[in-house]
């Protein structure tokens, strides 16, 4: 007994001692978020649960439960089946290309029985996942090595390409951004990095040389939200119009906003996608500063307990799937605000665990979930090298 | 442990400090945010939240209620009516054709109409109301109502349309309102937005024109929240505007109808006004007009019509007619020389039938002439002779500034629309618009209201008035009380004429009327103290050729109608005390005693006495009097005097 406690390595923890070294802080700060996201829902729907506020609460409950489960487990499990969801999302995003749904513009939706699916939301978590266990596989030694770096690379550009396709340009900068992280965490080269950043400045002019040519990068509309992110005033009635409707609302809030169910913009139809990817202008029409300033506290501290837990974490696929959760998280927020107060382009990123989507909601969750796992099982051993389990 | 661990992964230290960079970094970029959010909430937070409030907030006008318009003793001219009509929503309307399809059987909708009203439905947001028909009689309107439930979109509503009861008795002075054009809305300055209402309509002439600021009232202010699409959400402000003042003319519109109708098919105007407060009881133009017409727009045919009548019914005559006085001008004539000095009550002249000036010759309308004529005998008979005299020796310019004094050239101050000032010529006149000199003989035309010279019905109504007053520059006015006040009447100011003399040229009026041979004498009104003392007038149109003179001058009824003369006739009554001032012109109409007079005195009888004309008061052998077609035969309710 004694020694199997003095060497907690060797065996799992009891589903107890799980329980007990679950990071209920995190869990606390994930309720208080989703409550908010509820009282926004209800609030976009002028003071109706219907028709989002209801189905926001019970996927958010089916989603936690989907959390719990997903942290007991064992994170061992989670390393061994990487590649297989990573494949499993791969799979379904060639699917969508293939058979999905057109939805505003855009081809993201996947049925599968009653269920519908967004695979590119999926495909964040999938790509953590898979980096992070290449990087747990490989030999600590090669780490500097530059040719090691070719398969996370081809495992990025895959489904970000796909998804650019779509074309959601946001979730593909997401997935970049999310993937590039963990190579950085996993400790790879700095002259990568420094690469990397000249082949982005170079791929950013590329986008824009190739506006108006036979190769062009990117979607007309695309451009459009470029152009008019840029200089709004180029189509105040169009694609500008949200822009800066949302500033309008967003900036009337003030200090504290004008009351819970009282934000007339809000109310009155002028803010477009109100309940989704502009959420967060309601929110701070409603609460003005103090609202916005500290959902966004909240956001920094889970941030913070994610990946100031990291550090305990005595693996390396551990620490990486709980820190790539926590990018995608954080990538998530900052677009989303940086998006609706006129900072970043209008690219359809939702404000997590506020916006409605259940796609969304449930890959957020299960990221989470991955991440409390990690946690849990943080001191848990592998089987050095390649084998499933 | 630490060693182990230390073994197992060397990237360990790396990871953390690589974390903690990348912590820092996303602090700082949620720094970056937090200050987007101080920037826009605090900083521009006013400017949001008032491009915020212009958004969503949009002031909208209430159209004030007209003010209405009645005669003097609340006889209504011009009132707001209740329009039945009914509006269709297309966002209630479940299928809009079944809809229409209902609603035709209740009201007759043809297929053009109900093509044109999908058109405009379907062009129309869908919270917006189409009107689908307009002025339903009341069991039409109740017959929508009681189908309510069946016809899914439909809303019976009441607005108001003007009304004008009278119909063309009064339509020249009440006028008509009817939707601004883009001109007046132009002018209106601070009342544009006012003049763009939906259904809003303004005075376009009469009554309604000149006293439009007054009738309109000021608009009330609604401020209404409104959502991205323009739909109506609540209502924030709620200012009611001022309603128009409600009118009272000074026409007696019992006169007015009766005058109207004794003109009858005749093309002229009758004008009656209070000698001492200037208040008009009475400005007949006939043919009338029905204004009701031009409310809710008049079809091209009908306005042709209108426009292109011989008799010019849309044309106010008694203001905007514009015709030589002829021997009605006789009395200033009169005044000039008497104010002169030139003659006294002797003077006598002899008429020939004609007098000679130069190489030419100026005849009386008598051929063989009067014989001796005073002044008094001149009025009465109307001697040409005697007045080219005269006229001759006060000269044109003197006689002119005497004229202007009774009105005559000068503008009526009554402010209709149309209101001419004629002309009263003098040399500076024909200097100034034929750019030629007087001629003597001129002045000759002058003396008996021919020539250049021309005056309004309204113009000879005034002239008259300041002669029966005594002298005093009574001014014309149309309106009486204002919201329930009565409206002062203007101070009068005198025309220097000496009592003496007026009372000299009233004794030869009074000689027209009432004494064997005065021009007038078959209109006598035979009943003490309601007397009438006047002067006939016949205006030549054409030129009497000295041939024609030599054959005999061709009687009226042989001529065409726009040849013939005009028949006028200017009176005041009672003849002893006198109150009323009357002119009379009939245009083309003959002589002024034959066509003219008798229409005055018929109108002074009506308006002496109201209820019933006593026997006797109509001489016998003189025309009967002019009894109108029993739709007149109303109740009357009124006592002598015409004030409430």
């Amino acid at each position: 007994m004694a020694t199997l406690l003095h060497d907690p390595s060797r065996i799992s923890p009891t589903l107890t001692q799980k329980l007990l070294s679950l990071n209920w802080a995190l869990v606390a700060l994930i309720i208080i978020v989703a409550t908010i996201g509820f009282g926004m829902q209800f609030s976009a729907a002028n003071g109706n649960v219907d028709p989002w506020a209801r189905l926001q609460m019970i996927r958010f409950a089916i989603s936690f439960i989907g959390m719990f489960v997903v942290a007991m487990i064992d994170i061992r499990f989670w390393r061994g089946t990487a590649y297989i969801f990573y494949a499993f999302a791969l799979l379904l995003l060639v699917g969508v290309e293939v058979a999905g749904t057109v939805g505003m513009g855009a081809q993201r939706w996947i049925h599968i029985g009653p269920i519908r699916l967004q695979p590119s939301e999926l495909m964040k978590i999938a790509l953590v996942v898979a980096l992070a266990r290449y990087f747990h596989d490989l030999n600590p030694a090669r780490i500097k090595n530059i040719f090691i770096l070719i398969p996370p690379l081809i495992m990025i550009t895959l489904p970000a390409v796909l998804v650019v396709k779509q074309p959601d340009l946001g979730t593909a900068v997401l997935l970049c951004a999310g993937g590039f992280v963990i190579m950085f965490l996993a400790g790879t080269n700095m002259w990568f990095f420094a690469a990397l950043t000249v082949g982005l400045g170079g791929a950013v002019y590329a986008v824009f040389a190739s506006k108006g040519q036979e190769w062009q990068l990117l979607k007309d509309y695309q451009y459009r939200r470029i152009d008019v992110f840029l200089n709004p005033a180029l189509d105040p009635r169009g694609a500008g119009y949200h822009i800066s409707q949302s500033k309008t609302a967003f900036g009337s809030g003030g200090s504290f906003g004008e009351g819970y169910l009282q934000g007339p913009l809000s109310r009155l139809d002028f803010l477009p996608e109100k309940h989704t990817d502009f959420i967060f202008t309601v929110l701070g029409e409603e609460f003005g500063l103090a609202g916005a300033i500290a959902l966004l506290v909240i956001y920094v501290l889970i941030l913070l307990l994610g990946l100031g837990s990291t550090l305990r974490i005595k693996h390396v696929f551990g620490r990486l799937v709980a820190s790539g959760v926590c990018m995608t998280f954080f990538a998530y927020f900052a677009i989303n605000m940086a998006m609706v107060m006129g900072l970043a382009p209008v690219v359809g990123v939702p404000l997590p665990l506020i916006s409605y989507g259940g796609t969304s909601m449930l890959v957020l969750l299960f990221g989470f979930g991955l991440l409390l796992s990690a946690q849990i099982h943080g001191q848990v051993a592998f089987p050095r090298r390649g084998s499933m389990l | 442990m630490a060693l182990r661990t230390h073994v197992t992964d060397p990237n360990r230290s790396t990871f953390s400090r690589r974390a903690f960079v990348l912590f820092g970094a996303q602090t700082a970029i949620a720094a970056v945010l937090g200050g987007r959010m101080y920037q826009l909430q605090i900083i521009e937070g006013e400017d949001h939240a008032a491009r915020g409030r212009r958004a969503r907030i949009k002031p909208s006008l209430l159209a004030p209620v007209r003010g209405q318009i009645f005669d003097r003793r609340g006889k209504p001219l011009a009132v707001n009516r209740q329009n039945y009509r009914v509006v269709l929503y297309r966002e209630e309307a479940e299928d809009i054709g079944d809809t229409l399809d209902r609603l035709a059987k209740i009201i007759e909708i043809s297929a053009p109409r109900r093509l044109a009203l999908m058109k405009e439905i379907k062009s129309t947001k869908a919270f917006l109301p189409v009107v689908i028909a307009e002025n339903l009689s009341w069991d039409e309107f109740a017959e929508v109502n009681a189908n309510a439930p069946a016809l899914p979109g439909i809303a019976p509503e009441v607005g108001l349309t003007r009304h004008y009861p009278q119909t063309d008795f009064a339509g020249h002075i009440t006028g008509y309102v009817a939707s601004p054009s883009e001109k007046d809305i132009d002018r209106a300055g601070d009342e544009r937005a006012v003049l763009k209402l939906p259904g809003m309509r303004i005075g376009k002439s009469g009554v309604e024109q000149i006293e439009e600021t007054a009738l309109r009232g000021k608009a009330g202010l609604i401020r209404v929240e409104k959502d991205v699409h323009g739909r109506p959400i609540r209502e924030l402000e709620h200012r009611d505007g001022i309603a128009g003042e409600d009118l009272k003319l000074t026409l007696n519109f019992d006169l007015q109808k009766y005058a109207m109708q004794r003109l009858g098919e005749e093309s002229g105007s009758v004008v009656v006004m209070d000698i001492y407060d200037g208040d008009v009881l009475a400005m007949a133009s006939s043919p009338g007009f029905d204004p009701n017409g031009f409310v809710l727009g008049l079809s091209q045919a009908d306005w042709v019509a209108l426009r292109d009548d011989e008799k010019r019914p849309l044309s106010h005559k008694a203001v905007a007619g514009l015709y030589p006085p002829g021997s009605t001008f006789k009395m200033v004539v009169a005044l000039a020389a008497l104010q002169a000095g030139l003659i006294g009550g002797g003077h006598a002249v002899h008429c020939g039938g004609y007098i000679e000036l130069g190489s030419h010759r100026f005849h009386c309308w008598k051929r063989y002439g009067h014989g001796v004529m005073n002044l008094e005998d001149a009025l009465k008979q109307s001697c040409d002779i005697f007045f080219y005299d005269l006229a001759k020796r006060v000269g044109i310019d003197r006689l002119a500034e005497t004229a202007r004094k009774f009105g005559i050239g000068t503008l009526p101050e009554i402010g209709l629309l149309g209101t001419k000032s004629g002309i009263m010529p003098d040399k500076a006149w024909k200097r100034a618009n034929r750019n030629e000199p007087w001629h003597a003989g001129e002045t000759l035309h002058a003396g008996i209201g021919q020539g250049y010279m021309l005056a309004s019905p309204l113009q000879l109504a005034v002239m008259t008035a300041r002669i029966a007053n005594g002298g005093y520059q009574v001014h014309p006015r149309l309106v009486g009380e204002r919201n329930g006040e009565r409206v002062k009447a203007r101070s009068l100011t005198g025309t220097g004429m000496r009592e003496a003399d007026i009372d000299m040229v009233k004794q030869a009026m009074f000689a027209v009327v009432n004494e064997r041979r005065g021009t007038a004498y078959k209109s006598r009104i035979d009943y003490e103290g309601r007397r009438m003392a006047g002067k006939t007038g016949t205006a030549q149109v054409r030129r009497i050729t000295t041939a024609e003179r030599g054959t005999g001058v061709l009687k009226n009824d042989e001529l065409p109608w726009r040849l013939r003369d005009h028949a006028l006739f200017v009176a005041y009554a009672p003849a002893d005390e006198p109150r009323y001032a009357i002119s009379v012109i009939v245009e083309h109409g003959g002589g002024g005693s034959s066509v003219a007079a008798p229409i005055a005195r018929d109108v002074m009888l009506k308006l002496q006495f109201p209820k019933e004309v006593p026997e006797g008061a109509v001489p016998e052998g003189a025309d009967p009097m002019f009894m109108p077609p029993k739709a007149t035969a109303e109740k009357d309710d009124d006592s002598d005097s015409e004030d409430a």
